[in-house]
């Protein structure tokens, strides 16, 4: 049979395919491929050398370092976090579980600068715990713990939300068989829940350091961009812009551009092993006739 | 070991699932939890395991009170209904488990040769290396009953165990579950809605509605002696009849049976489709004959009765009768509940 004498079906006849294909080609090519060329151009466009130059200055050398230490600090906790929400919301019934539910999404759907603004008031001079917070001598805004919090507030959903549509799917039996066969709970965790979950928490953790390490919205409200002392690499690299020095702003802005490209490789690796989708073959075929291999590898 | 529960009464939310069951299993006993869905049979079997607190009462294992005693250390062995193998562990590896995080220190070679054993009792020789995504829905099962077997435990839980099964497997695993029940002696007790397998396989019936004890009993005492019309419809096709028991025998339009012990008035009069003869004439129960479906082993007539009732019949296979044929039923035997 030959493919082009089979009657088209609805939007299928070729002239709709290839407009509507050479129409998404056009826009990915303007929206997404030509901001990405011009980034790495302009970082290279005064040469290796002056890129090199670029990235080692003492400032920017810094920011990279705050940036991967903020990763370093959040990225766990809001791990630990959300496998703790998800956890709790798949394994226990309680009150205000949908509750719960609906917190642990608010920052996705809040500007994250209303995030950091809301930190100045909670922290800040004038604000919540701040008189306390000065007269204890801890520095919460403009430092460190400001930016780690600001982050965290961003990024704590991603984890959970990975996880609890996984673990709702999977139930309670495997944890309930676990602990009849006499594990303790840690150990149930450790052995039976965490492999079932592994891609997809893993999954969440890289989503969940991409974004940390982009942030720039909370971040730059709560750490008063004080160069080569608070100021992170998406900071840094507003800041370069503004100082007119383009080829360092681009090298700064290269090197998120090279996080994003290894979290996207790194998401696609993980989607092959069925992170990121709720219904998982490998778990669904425990419960079906025996015909699929497929989630069969250890 | 011997298993009782005593008045246990577990509510959820509003819904009260169970309504104070007493219950004794003999050590040794493989007995039945049977009812319909929402009857509490299921979460009976999981308090007795400790997978849900009782509100009230008291469950004993022998002469120890294991209310509180948390399912970790209550040493029963639980089958699920749809076996919850772990997924990312080999067949061997999940009949391991229990033995390798149990209190009770066992070498590796011993916990490989309690496996192999295990294997061998549940005829899964071989297969020791898959996956549970690469064996058959029996298999899983079997290897879900050695894996709760491996730990010796005291009490052998099963959840529908044949439930997720086709019906010529489920009647192998049935008669295989007996075998293995008889050669180890351990307590088990199992929950069905399927009457014919709780017969099947049960020294001992229990049959359960709206979270209170109906009847139990031998599938015997069960079958012959149904103490209530919900157990006599639970357990099989019944027709129902409306009766009038006067002096101890029930009548319905054409025809009476004896209903001993029955008190005098409107009754209600319960006949198994093999408790009904066919004469395509003469004196008895009117009836027109709907429909005929053909079974291997008998035929079947729908038919209907003069109050526009209709009920069922087996009749011999070499019987003549076909769909608008008219005839007279008698009554050979039946169950009789007073509706006063």
């Amino acid at each position: 049979m030959n493919a082009q004498r089979k009657p088209p079906r609805i939007g299928d006849s070729p002239a709709i395919r290839r407009i509507l294909i050479a129409f998404v080609l056009f826009f990915g090519a303007i929206l997404v491929v030509a901001p990405l060329v011009v980034i790495f151009t302009q970082a290279f466009s005064q040469g290796f050398a002056a890129f090199v130059a670029n990235i080692v200055h003492p400032d920017t050398r810094h920011a990279i370092l705050l940036t991967v230490l903020t990763a370093l600090i959040a990225v766990p906790l809001n791990t630990a976090f959300g496998v703790a929400a998800a956890w709790a919301i798949t394994k226990f019934d309680f009150r205000g579980k949908r509750a719960l539910i609906v917190l642990i999404e608010i920052p996705f759907s809040i500007s994250p600068i209303v995030a950091g603004v809301a930190y100045l008031f909670v922290y800040g001079l004038q604000g919540l715990f701040g008189p306390a917070l000065q007269s204890a001598d801890i520095k919460i805004l403009f430092a460190l713990p400001g930016i780690v919090l600001a982050s965290m507030f961003v990024t704590a959903p991603f984890v959970a939300r990975e996880l609890i549509p996984l673990m709702q799917a999977q139930g309670r039996d495997l944890e309930e068989a676990a602990t009849s066969l006499g594990a303790s709970g840690w150990r149930t965790f450790l052995s039976v829940t965490l492999p079932n979950i592994r891609w997809a928490l893993l999954y969440g953790v890289v989503l969940c350091n991409a974004r940390v390490m982009g942030e720039f919205g909370a971040v730059s409200v709560v750490s008063g961009n004080i160069r080569g002392q608070t100021n992170t690499l998406p900071l840094h690299v507003e800041l370069l812009y503004h100082d007119y020095n383009t080829a360092g702003a681009f090298a700064a802005a290269s090197i998120l551009t090279l996080l994003a490209l290894v979290t996207i490789v790194a998401k696609v690796l993980l989607e092959k092993q069925g992170a990121g989708r709720a219904s998982r073959p490998a778990l669904a075929a425990s419960t079906k006739p025996a015909a699929s291999t497929e989630g069969a590898k250890p | 070991m011997k298993i009782t529960l005593d008045n246990v009464v577990k509510t959820f939310d509003t819904f009260r699932a169970v309504h104070g069951v007493s219950l004794t299993i003999g050590s040794g006993e493989l007995v039945a939890l049977l009812g319909p869905s929402g009857s509490g049979k299921t979460t009976i079997l999981r308090m007795v395991a400790g997978l849900e607190y009782a509100d009230d009462g008291r469950i004993l294992f022998g002469d120890e009170d294991a209310t509180d005693i948390p399912v970790r250390e209550r040493g029963v062995g639980f089958v699920f209904q749809h076996y919850a193998l772990f997924p990312h562990m080999t067949v061997a590896q999940n009949i391991a488990f229990g033995m390798k995080v149990s209190k009770r220190k066992r070498s590796a070679a011993e916990i490989d040769a309690r496996v192999t054993e295990l294997l061998a009792l549940m005829r899964l020789a071989g297969l020791g290396d898959r996956f549970p995504a690469q064996i058959s829905g029996g298999q899983r099962q079997r290897v879900a009953l050695a894996r709760a077997l491996a730990v010796d435990p005291k009490v052998l839980l099963l959840d529908e165990p044949f439930g997720a099964l086709d019906a010529n497997v489920r009647r192998d695993l049935r008669r295989w579950l007996r075998e293995i029940h008889d050669e180890l002696g351990i307590t088990t007790i199992f929950v069905t809605h399927d009457q014919e397998e709780a017969l099947d396989l049960a020294d001992r019936v229990v049959i359960l509605n709206e979270g209170r004890i109906v009847q139990e009993g031998t599938p015997e005492d069960v079958c012959r002696r149904p103490g209530s019309a919900f157990v006599t419809r639970f357990l099989g096709d019944a027709n129902r009849l409306v009766a009038e028991v006067r002096d101890g025998r029930a009548h319905v339009a054409g025809g009476s049976i004896d209903a001993p012990g029955v008190p005098d008035g409107r009754a209600e009069l319960f006949a198994r489709p093999a408790d009904l003869d066919w004469a395509s004439g003469g004196a008895g129960i009117e009836a027109s004959v709907l429909r005929v479906i053909d079974r291997p082993e008998n035929r079947r007539l729908v038919v209907r009765l003069p109050d526009g009732v209709t009920a069922e019949l087996d009749v011999p296979p070499e019987t003549q009768v076909a769909a608008g044929d008219s005839g007279a039923l008698q009554l050979r035997r039946a169950s009789v509940f007073s509706l006063a």
